[in-house]
């Protein structure tokens, strides 16, 4: 079992009327919606439709045009909640030329984890994504899927208290996107607030709630059960081309 | 703490990169072994001084392609020779001549010799015709032109290599992505830099040390200052280039990219720091290689190794070398807010 914190308010994300410009390219527009403490909410959307943008925001990189974003109680961003949050990037941000054991210790020294207790922590992450046996390759070795397991293992590394994960399961085999998946759920239930983005469909099903993001709208939220009922559907994609006012 | 994680994960990545470690120790020693091999002279028109010298003389010398700049007494010729105002003065002594020569430029010695040699062949049909007697301030008849800019080439080595490992090694860090997943750390942007000229400073240091050790002890270049002040100059002048390398890869979108600054940035500190004569070029032009920070380098280098002068003396090289180090680490921090805002 991950993350020791009980069940606690306040470790969730208020984002309130975000827009955000890059030049006079408005890619965030009006954006305003809830993470609730210890659930999983999932970003759903296309290439392009601003989910990269909108997590940085949440993850304290970058900083809001116009609007709030407030995670844990605390406006972002903040150099202090860094420590808080567990990002996982769209793109494999690891180091090539060293071995995944190098790439964690690394990391996890960023993240002020030493001794004993962090060499368990590395165990314990990389059985989590079934890297184990190879723990002392190079990355520059590693199939893409296995980059994907090795990033995730290091945002989970500092136990933090909101994980916040781009495209989590892209290139990892379905037996592994499950077991993923129940770790997420185990996290969730032992308290860790959880962010998802994804294209894909069927994993949206499974976040206890869903945003649904178009153009740089938001343009619905709720629960899996509620989207597809409120647009009359059976399935997440009726549902989110209902709200993009494409009738299929 | 984070910056010692810094330090130890780019130290970890070089050993893991045996070829850009070669590139970094070996590719230098290999170019100064060439260039040792290698070099040829060239002409120079020479400043003389002097003092209480016969009016003969001096119309004689007027005749070479020389200049001349007359002095009252030998102290005040001696002050101007170590400022490196003249090249050489003569004084009468004993009714023959006495030369002085700066001696630090090899091609210098010799363009005056060759004057002093022709005016002397000229006197001797004269009633006057006797030989010179000839001093070196620094250096000697038997330096040679490697001794002279061995020490410049040891800075551009340290200064160019640096740059170029040291500035792909952050935009790589850029364009992997993992720039962007440090700046999801709590790590501060003056730790990213701080952690950069650490860790690389370190292996500079190493470079130091092996590429001294080498041209003085191996390639025989002449070294008459203190080992620990040339290191200490090679160190700046890496950290400056690291810092300058790491600032510049900002604008660098690829590798590609990166090494086209090698044309805008390094070639034109070779053709400033002194490998080729500052004094033949025009007066706006001299005037930058005072931006250059290999002309310092290279100044702080032949003074130590040629002229054998202590630290008080490199120090002011040594200052701008510091001054620009630190304007291109605040530099850095400020372009690192790209990435992060706070």
């Amino acid at each position: 079992m991950l993350g020791k914190g009980s069940r606690e308010e306040g470790w969730g994300i208020q984002v309130s009327h975000v827009d955000r410009k890059f030049g006079k390219r408005l890619v965030l527009q009006d954006i305003h919606f809830e993470v609730k403490p210890a659930e999983i909410f999932g970003l759903l959307g296309p290439s392009g439709s601003g989910k990269t943008t909108l997590v940085k925001l949440m993850a304290g990189i970058d900083r809001p045009t116009s609007g709030t974003v407030v995670v844990g109680g605390v406006q972002m961003p903040r150099l202090d909640m860094l420590g808080k949050i567990g990002y996982m990037a769209q793109s494999d941000a690891l180091y090539a030329e060293l071995t995944a054991k190098e790439n964690l210790d690394f990391f996890a020294s960023l993240f002020g984890l030493r001794g004993r207790g962090r060499r368990r922590r590395i165990e314990e992450v990389m059985e989590l994504v079934h890297l184990t046996d190879s723990m002392k390759k190079r990355v520059s070795t590693y199939s893409g899927g296995m980059k994907r397991r090795l990033s995730l293992a290091i945002a989970m590394l500092h136990r933090p208290r909101i994980l916040i994960l781009d495209e989590p399961t892209v290139g990892i085999d379905p037996a592994l996107r499950v077991s993923i998946w129940n770790e997420l759920r185990d996290m969730s239930q032992s308290g860790t607030t959880i962010l998802v983005t994804t294209h894909v469909m069927d994993e949206a099903e499974k976040c206890h709630r869903l945003g649904m993001l178009r153009d740089g709208r938001l343009i619905a939220v709720g629960t899996p059960g509620e989207l597809k009922a409120n647009a009359n559907v059976t399935t997440i994609e009726e549902a989110f081309l209902a709200f993009g006012g494409v009738r299929g | 703490m984070r910056v010692c994680a810094l330090v130890v994960r780019i130290w970890r990545q070089f050993l893991h990169d045996k070829r850009t470690l070669m590139l970094m120790l070996v590719a230098p020693i290999l170019i100064l072994t060439l260039v040792s091999l290698v070099f040829n002279g060239n002409t120079y028109k020479p400043k003389i001084g002097t003092v209480d010298v016969p009016a003969m003389v001096t119309q004689r010398l007027a005749h070479e392609d020389v200049s001349l700049v007359s002095y009252s007494s030998t102290n005040s010729a001696l002050e101007a020779l170590k400022t490196q105002t003249i090249d050489a003065y003569i004084s009468w002594q004993d009714g023959r001549p006495a030369v002085v020569l700066e001696g630090s430029d090899p091609s210098k010695n010799k363009a005056i010799l060759l004057d002093l040699q022709q005016m002397a062949e000229a006197s001797s049909r004269g009633p006057t015709g006797i030989q010179p007697k000839i001093t070196y301030l620094y250096g000697s008849a038997n330096m040679s032109s490697f001794d002279n800019f061995g020490p410049v080439l040891i800075g551009f080595f340290a200064f160019f290599f640096v740059f170029l490992v040291a500035g792909i090694s952050f935009l790589k860090e850029r364009t992997t992505g993992t720039l962007q997943r440090l700046v999801a750390t709590p790590i501060r942007r003056w730790e990213i830099v701080a952690g950069y000229v650490a860790g690389f400073g370190l292996f500079t240091t190493i470079q130091a040390i092996l590429i001294a050790w080498f041209c003085v002890d191996i390639l025989g270049m002449m070294m008459n200052g203190r080992l620990i002040n040339l290191l200490l100059i090679t160190l700046l002048l890496s950290i400056t280039a690291l810092t300058l390398g790491t600032f510049l890869s900002s604008f660098a979108n690829s590798e590609f990219q990166m090494m086209q600054f090698i044309p805008l940035v390094i070639v034109p500190q070779v053709f400033f720091s002194g490998l080729f004569n500052i004094d033949t070029m025009a007066v706006w032009l001299r005037w930058l290689s005072k931006i250059m920070p290999l002309y310092y380098g290279a100044d702080a280098m032949r003074n130590v190794m040629i002229r054998g002068k202590g630290f008080t003396d490199i120090v002011m090289d040594l200052a701008v070398l510091l001054a620009f180090s630190l304007v291109f680490m605040v530099l850095n921090v400020l372009t690192l807010r790209k990435y992060r805002h706070v």
